[in-house]
């Protein structure tokens, strides 16, 4: 890990300094009972037990709540299964158990893969997932809040090392970020950059395989036709779309209702790297390889899954 | 063992002079501050100086001091004026820093308590700050601003005095029976102020564990940056359920204007970085201080916990503890009369 390193760096330097043998961040063999603090009399307090109090919520460390995430699965899953009718392939192809990082292409002005794929996931592995995505959400009341009491998580590199490496949670990821919600129609299922590769970094650092996932439905759920720059700079998002389903249900409606299109999502096996983890640093092309690599392994999947596709509505 | 200890008259200070009297290896326990203690103490000097160089030097020298506690930044921009916060905080540091690494000066060891405000509150935040982050923020505040000078000052001490073992230690927010801070007023209110659409995970560290972390590294070698912060976040909305109390929603726009009235009212203070945290929450990486050997005494929810039970507690019995008074006569007569008895 690069700061992992430099701190190691400055403690061994902070030890030469003084003159001391061993890293100044070892803890002393012996730990010396450190009188805690006197009340306002100056007494010791008495107990020095540990203080600890059962929690009133279950909202995680991450700001997920199972609670809140169950009652949104309930709300979900007739569409899940009737509208979308979502079918998956290489299901198998997820862990039981450990870190992994998702990465899948993204589609649909407001994105209806991201939560298709959870809820696939949570309901028949039983495993939470959070999904990275956009700083945005954190500046937005309410919505933010709920996004993030659903599993949403900032993708800061270090909260998604943190999620993989210590608490070995499967974490979503859409490398395209607001570059694949936002394309057109004309160019669906057309990979946009992979973002600077920096997912791929993260699951070395981590030491974790990344599992590609291709998702086929999304967009034709809802198809940007035209994209508005005044507007967009005016409400500070990313994209101002035009949907057509806005055209076909009107501003309000279009808004928020999806088309019921047939979605289809294929888990690929997962890719390990041979890389040490916690390295202080990747090369940049080994990096750029890895991300091209899955890319183009999601990109072939996409093709291959439309070669057989007869209808956007059945499948 | 003899130390300094700046800001005598601050919750922390008192505090942490009372707990060094207890311990035998501690010879000598040289307090520093404008104002008189509010504590009783038994055997510390209080010295009542201006923190300009001239003195400092001179009280160094004389005490032969081998350790100093810097708990003299203020953090709570309520407090005192923005001007008397950079005169303590940035000026006071920086003379302190100048007397202990002095030719010939006898310091050892500094231990400076600094905040976790030193990484702001901010949408790009990660949820965990380590001790080697970089806020990508810029300072808005002036306590943040402040300590961000102070923090580069030490940096550079560190590095020109590879003798003195320096220990920094920046503390989430703190919470209490005695310790009065934004926070703790918030919480005592009979509603609680929170942001409409808002639910930050907040940290919060109990005073206990701040004077345990003190003086861990008072009697440790652990030189470095340290956060210190209790296991665990918890939800503002929670950790008002928990205290048993109401929420007051600010709105989510011009919410600092919003506050201006109830600050004005003298209802409740909210700085703006206690506002930042309504909205964005921090969450301190404290693997780092436990890594080095230090226990805690309390989660983030036991201190609230704790808390919560304090407050029970006062509103039944109410709060009529004596006041303490500081009586230079009384305490120069215990300290150093012929009269009276002492052991040994």
């Amino acid at each position: 890990m690069e700061r992992e390193g430099e701190q190691e760096i400055e403690a061994a330097q902070h030890a030469e300094r003084n003159g001391a043998t061993d890293i100044a961040f070892t803890p002393p063999a012996e730990l010396v009972p450190v009188p805690f603090t006197g009340n306002q009399n100056g007494r010791p307090e008495a107990s020095p037990a540990r203080f600890d109090s059962p929690r009133r919520s279950d909202v995680d460390r991450w700001g997920r709540s199972e609670k809140t995430r169950s009652i949104v699965r309930s709300i979900y899953e007739p569409l899940y299964k009737h509208w979308f009718r979502v079918e998956w392939e290489g299901f198998e192809n997820l862990p039981k158990e450990g870190g992994a990082l998702l990465v899948a292409n993204h589609a649909g002005a407001i994105p209806s893969d991201a939560p298709a794929i959870m809820h696939g996931i949570e309901r028949d592995l039983g495993r939470p997932v959070y999904g990275l995505a956009e700083y945005l959400f954190r500046r937005m009341p309410v919505v933010g809040t709920m996004w993030s009491r659903v599993g949403g998580v900032a993708a800061n590199p270090d909260n998604a090392y943190r999620l993989l490496k210590d608490d070995k949670e499967l974490v979503l990821v859409f490398p395209e970020g607001a570059k694949g919600t936002g394309k057109l129609y004309k160019d669906r299922y057309q990979l946009a950059r992979f973002g600077r590769g920096g997912f791929v970094e993260i699951a070395m650092r981590a030491g974790v395989p990344i599992i590609p996932i291709a998702v086929v439905g999304a967009e034709e759920s809802m198809p940007i036709i035209w994209k508005n720059k005044p507007l967009a700079r005016l409400t500070g998002i990313p994209y101002f779309p035009i949907t057509a389903n806005m055209l076909a249900l009107g501003p309000l409606l279009g808004a928020v209702g999806y088309f019921p299109s047939k979605f289809k999502i294929r888990v690929l096996p997962p890719i390990y790297f041979s890389d040490e983890p916690d390295e202080e640093r990747y090369s940049r092309s080994r990096v750029m390889d890895a991300t091209e690599s899955v890319r183009t392994e999601i990109q072939d999947a996409l093709y291959d899954m439309l070669r057989t596709r007869k209808s956007v509505w059945f499948g | 063992m003899r130390v300094l200890v700046t800001g005598l008259s601050t919750f922390w200070g008192g505090r942490l002079a009372q707990t060094l009297e207890a311990r035998e290896d501690v010879e000598v326990i040289v307090g520093l501050d404008t104002k008189e203690p509010r504590v009783p103490l038994e055997r510390t000097e209080f010295v009542r100086a201006d923190s300009s160089y001239s003195i400092l030097q001179r009280i160094v020298k004389a005490t032969q001091v081998d350790t100093i506690l810097h708990t003299h930044l203020i953090v709570d921009s309520t407090r005192v004026s923005g001007r008397t916060l950079h005169e303590i905080n940035v000026i006071g540091t920086m003379n302190l820093l100048a007397a202990a690494g002095m030719p010939g000066s006898p310091v050892r060891k500094v231990i400076v308590k600094s905040s976790g405000l030193i990484y702001g509150a901010s949408s790009h935040d990660p949820y965990f700050f380590r001790e080697d982050a970089h806020r990508l923020v810029s300072p808005r505040t002036n306590v943040e601003r402040s300590l961000v000078e102070v923090e580069s000052f030490l940096r550079d001490f560190a590095s020109d005095n590879p003798h003195i073992s320096v220990n920094l230690l920046r503390f989430a927010n703190v919470l209490g029976d005695h310790l009065d801070s934004p926070f703790s007023q918030a919480l005592r209110l009979a509603v609680v102020p929170e942001i409409l659409g808002f639910d930050p995970r907040l940290q919060f560290v109990h005073e206990a564990d701040v004077v345990g972390a003190l003086m861990y590294a008072t009697g440790h070698d652990v030189p470095g940056v340290f956060n210190v912060a209790g296991d665990g976040n918890i939800p503002w909305s929670e950790v008002c359920k928990i205290v048993g109390k109401r929420r007051i929603p600010l709105p989510p726009i011009l919410t600092n204007f919003a506050a201006e009235p109830l600050r004005m009212l003298g209802i409740v203070n909210l700085p703006p970085e206690m506002l930042d945290l309504l909205r964005f929450g921090r969450g301190l990486d404290n693997r780092r201080y436990k890594k080095a050997g230090f226990r805690y005494r309390y989660s983030t929810a036991g201190t609230i916990e704790a808390f919560a039970q304090g407050i029970r507690l006062k509103r039944t019995v109410g709060t009529n503890s004596p006041a303490y008074r500081y009586e230079r006569e009384v305490e120069d007569f215990f300290r150093h009369s012929p009269a009276v008895a002492r052991r040994e």
